[in-house]
């Protein structure tokens, strides 16, 4: 079976929670909540993923299905969410419409402070989860306007003050936070993806690891038969990162 | 005891500069019915503290604000709230952007009467940048690491009055939710000198579970009997977010003619009017 571009993205999303036990995956955008998922039903079985909402599930949600009755092991309305932030068994995986060099995301707003050229969503809750929890980012769509050299408001905080930024993953690479002075590094590309592609859509200069980029691994036929045939019979992933 | 109030004598009660705090989150169970009402009445220059949604982005469009108090502002199926971003975008209003634990903190103060509550949130991040007025305690405790930390002291999020919806309410002011996520609601209310509940039903008696009371009277002013009063936001279980109108509201917030439209019907109409022309 040869996986999609959609299904790569998945299980780099998923490796992000590898080793994390019995925490909250905590998982935002299509190819990540399908990732914690995969992960709880492959190589991660303790880890607590939600129905997209308050409710903690008993088994891994396929893409938009309810709990149902009988299927419901937990609750997490916002509040014990933010306690949970603080608290920190959560591993959360967020996206970003700026990431810089040093780690550091923004969500909130381009431009000017008083009159942003771009109002976004706001900081939301990027300062706790990155200060407190261990984060990653997933990035549907590796651009220059993403991956910018100096974000214009930082909500999530940099590797520097981070409790622990884990990876990024984007629809081209997977990245980590091991490069010089903790800056950003390039550490595979998907199957497919050239490495000179990655560095013409990154608007800084990527750290390389020394032995060289390696390649993205491939979904295994078990996790490509959940992924297809439990979690995401529709295919939504593709929808996020198209063929 | 009877608390009943119509949405409009609610939104007359307000006044010019006052700081109202509004319950849900995002565009889930929020006081529509009430933020209708007050954008119809002359109040303005509010201070709007909110887990902001389509609330403060008709508050925004009807120029009712002049600051607003969030960690957010998002209609979460359409992630850019369009007339809180128009606002912003033209300058017409101050943010003020805490993090959404550092948020629920203010509430949490001002709740209890505190004057802040600490966090090591805000720490390496911009919201002390742009917050300048934010301070910083020294913990007169040593950290686990051995030394006294620096934590961030979240000011109380004291309001004026506050504005929650309910699916179930009596006359007296007790509010019950039936859904899934009581959001902060119950922190509004504590943290508001006046509470004003609308809800679904109103109701001589409770059923459910005894924690499903998540308001009581003693914080509450005055109560509107509002059904549909949090469309287009999501009610659950009384009703789900009307996706196919928060469309329309986007659309005609970001074209100028459409708005004109979409405010004769829909805005500048009482409660009444307003819940037929949506069924309509």
């Amino acid at each position: 079976m040869t996986a999609t571009r959609a299904e790569v993205c998945v299980t780099a999303c998923a490796d992000a929670w590898r080793g994390d036990g019995e925490v909250l995956a905590a998982a935002m955008g299509v190819c990540s909540v399908l990732g914690a998922r995969l992960a709880r039903l492959t190589f991660e079985p303790d880890l607590l993923t939600t129905d997209g909402g308050p409710l903690l599930s008993r088994e891994a949600l396929p893409w938009g299905a309810e709990a149902g009755p009988g299927g419901v092991e937990g609750w997490l309305p916002f509040r014990d969410h933010l306690w949970l932030v603080l608290h920190g068994r959560r591993h959360v995986m967020m996206g970003a419409s700026q990431l810089d060099r040093h780690g550091r995301s923004n969500i909130s707003a381009v431009g000017d402070r008083e009159q942003p050229r771009s109002q976004l969503l706001g900081v939301r809750g990027a300062p706790g989860n990155t200060l407190c929890n261990p984060t990653s980012y997933w990035i549907p769509k590796h651009s220059r306007r993403v991956f910018v050299e100096e974000v214009d408001m930082v909500s999530g905080v940099g590797a520097e003050d981070a409790y622990d930024l884990r990876r990024v993953v984007t629809d081209l690479a997977v990245l980590d936070l091991g490069g010089p002075d903790r800056t950003v590094r390039l550490l595979s590309v998907h199957p497919g993806v050239a490495e000179e592609e990655v560095h013409e859509r990154t608007g800084f200069d990527l750290a390389v690891p020394e032995g060289g980029v390696g390649v993205t691994r491939e979904p295994s036929a078990e996790e490509l038969r959940v992924l297809r045939e439990v979690l995401d019979p529709d295919g939504v992933r593709e929808k996020e990162v198209p063929a | 005891m009877n608390k009943l109030m119509t949405p409009d004598e609610i939104a007359g009660s307000l006044s010019d500069g006052m700081t109202v705090g509004i319950g849900g989150w995002g565009s889930r169970r929020k006081p529509m019915a009430l933020v209708r009402a007050v954008c119809r009445s002359p109040v303005r220059d509010l201070t709007v503290v909110s887990y902001g949604g389509p609330d403060v982005g008709l508050l925004c469009a009807l120029g009712k604000v002049r600051r607003v108090v969030a960690p957010f502002v998002t209609l979460d199926t359409v992630p850019l709230e369009p007339a809180f971003r128009a606002a912003r975008q033209n300058g017409e209003i101050a943010f003020t952007e805490y993090d959404e634990g550092m948020f629920l903190f203010g509430l949490l103060a001002a709740a209890h009467r505190l004057p802040f509550l600490p966090t090591p949130v805000g720490r390496g991040s911009d919201v002390l940048r742009v917050n300048p007025e934010l301070r910083t305690v020294r913990s007169p405790y040593p950290s686990p690491g051995g030394e006294p930390e620096d934590l961030v002291a979240v000011p109380a999020l004291h309001l004026d009055a506050a504005l929650v919806h309910v699916n179930r309410a009596d006359r007296r002011g007790n509010g019950q939710y039936l859904g899934p996520d009581p959001y902060m609601d119950d922190l509004f209310a504590k943290a508001a000198e006046r509470t004003y509940l609308s809800c679904e039903r109103l109701v001589d008696a409770f059923d459910g579970p005894p924690q499903s009371l998540l308001i009581n009277r003693a914080t509450v002013s005055g109560v509107a009997e509002t059904p549909g009063g949090a469309h287009f936001t999501s009610c659950e279980p009384d009703g789900p977010r009307d996706e196919a109108f928060q469309r329309r509201y986007a659309e005609a917030v970001r074209d100028p003619q459409l708005w004109e439209g979409f405010r004769a019907r829909f805005v500048d109409v009482d409660e009444p009017a307003y819940q037929r022309e949506v069924t309509r």
